[in-house]
């Protein structure tokens, strides 16, 4: 059974694991966790954003941070998990990959051990875990969205990016069988619409992907976010939007994403 | 400031022993820096013409390994964030063992030199062509979109095939194949240079150890969408619904 458990208002044993992942770069992803996070937190979850876009992270430029230990540190057994946990200021903890990552750009079994034995010392400590895929779908990001409980993929209104989402949904549903997949539009210009994103990418999955699965592919739009000045403006500050512009379109959209979020847990 | 900068040199090239570096320069024919020895304009374009000299294969001009490398390290670089597909292809000349044993290294080295020449003109402007071996050559294609790769292998491949290499001396001339292997570089993820190289190795071997003459490349990947997918993706929603179940 795939119910929700009998058992309620218990704190649960291991953290959610939700994989925050696009197709295309540059759409936002990292924007998208980071301010996630923080707005999970700000509902009193225990929230962990895990860089999981090997070496090609913007995790501590968006949050503005140095970090002298990496999940690169805890790969080679240089420095201990707990070491390499960093909790900033929006109160949530990240665990930042680090460049010289590098080697794990090929999913070799020992990256897939060490992925799993990081994910099984932070999933009992933490209500949350979002994983930070790279973006693209290669065998590294496969794997860690196989990790997941959840996935969300993040797409802009562009032609690219719901090219390359509907590669990921295609890629997810048919490996991985994947049939809930959770929509976030980010980047929503004037005179477009995310519930006709989802339903344009709905639409084609119908009839080219559900069909050759025994049971149907359904996306869920959770997400909403405005194209907005201001997440450039906390960008260049490297600020999060949640911190310094939260009455903002996009702070509040990204926030009704975790308030969406935070029912599926009931 | 200038002026001392100009009689540092002067200072510093009266020290130098430059006999050396100015006899490889005359000896691979480029021009010898022209004007005054005891400026730093001359001595600039003394070292200038020698980094141009350490990035090109003697034999054939092209790009030696060294540059080809700085080459797709860059590339590497630009298809990790920016997302364009950049393809690499190795390619090895069938059974040259053969053409230097039964016609000597002279007829050999015609051969590579040919075979580079026509590479070199299969390709853009904007493509590097280097020679990384001894009957290995190499070549990066910047911007190349996955669907053109087995084109641009096959256009190559038959240009070669097509090549009659006259190496005198009333002898019949030369045929020689070429076997490829291409790999691209993997679209938004930091990958490494030896990775890259390695894999599209793996596909020049396939294309050995399948009979030689031919291209082979990493297979497609499940994640390509199609036209009349993206043709859907773009529609209006609801315009298609009656086609929902086929």
């Amino acid at each position: 059974m795939s119910d929700a458990p009998v058992t309620v208002l218990t704190a649960s044993p291991r953290a959610r694991i939700s994989a925050i992942t696009s197709g295309k770069g540059g759409v936002g992803k990292t924007f998208v966790s980071a301010n996630l996070a923080a707005a999970l937190a700000a509902r009193g979850e225990r929230v962990l954003v895990l860089d999981a876009d090997l070496g090609l992270a913007n995790l501590d430029v968006v949050l503005n941070l140095a970090p002298k230990v990496t999940l690169h540190d805890v790969f080679t057994g240089k420095h201990t998990l707990d070491e390499a946990l960093l909790e900033v200021s929006a109160g949530f903890t990240v665990l930042l990959a680090g460049s010289g990552m590098v080697e794990y750009s090929r999913l070799t079994p020992e990256v897939r051990d060490k992925f799993i034995e990081t994910i099984n010392a932070v999933a009992p400590r933490f209500d949350r875990v979002l994983l930070d895929t790279g973006a693209g779908i290669s065998d590294v990001v496969l794997y860690t969205v196989s990790l997941a409980d959840e996935v969300i993929v993040v797409v802009t209104p562009e032609p690219t990016s719901m090219t390359d989402a509907y590669a990921t949904i295609k890629v997810l549903a048919s490996t991985q069988k994947r049939r809930a997949i959770r929509i976030v539009v980010n980047q929503r210009v004037p005179g477009t619409d995310a519930r006709s994103v989802t339903a344009q990418l709905q639409q084609v999955i119908d009839r080219y992907v559900s069909p050759g699965l025994e049971s149907p592919v359904t996306l869920e739009l959770i997400g909403d976010v405005p194209s907005d000045a201001s997440v450039r403006d906390a960008v260049r500050k490297r600020q999060l939007l949640a911190e310094c512009f939260p009455g903002s379109p996009a702070a509040q959209g990204v926030a009704a994403v975790a308030v969406k979020m935070g029912h599926v847990r009931s | 400031m200038k002026q001392s900068a100009a009689q540092n040199a002067a200072a510093t090239s009266a020290a130098l022993r430059l006999e050396s570096a100015l006899a490889l320069l005359a000896q691979s024919g480029q021009v010898l820096p022209a004007g005054d020895a005891n400026n730093a304009e001359w001595l600039q374009a003394l070292i200038d013409g020698l980094c141009a000299l350490s990035s090109r294969d003697a034999l054939t001009g092209l790009a030696n390994r060294r540059h080809f490398e700085s080459v797709l390290a860059r590339e590497l670089d630009r298809v990790a964030r920016a997302g364009e597909p950049a393809l690499l292809l190795m390619l090895d000349i069938d059974h040259f063992k053969r053409v230097n044993d039964s016609r000597g290294h002279v007829a050999g080295d015609i051969v590579i030199k040919a075979v580079a020449n026509a590479l070199q003109q299969s390709v853009r402007p904007m493509d590097t062509v280097a020679r990384v071996g001894g009957e290995e050559f190499a070549i990066a294609l910047p911007n190349c979109p996955p669907a053109f790769g087995p084109m641009v292998a096959e256009r190559v491949r038959a240009r070669i095939e097509g090549c009659r290499i006259d190496v005198g001396l009333g002898e019949p001339p030369i045929g020689v194949t070429v076997s490829i292997g291409g790999a691209f570089a993997p679209q938004w993820v930091r990958s490494s240079l030896g990775l890259w190289m390695e894999r599209a190795d793996k596909q020049l071997y396939r294309a050995k150890t399948s009979g030689r003459n031919r291209a082979e490349f990493e297979p497609a990947a499940v994640s390509q969408v199609s036209a009349e997918e993206k043709g859907l993706l773009f529609a209006a929603p609801g315009t298609v619904s009656q086609l929902k179940q086929p």
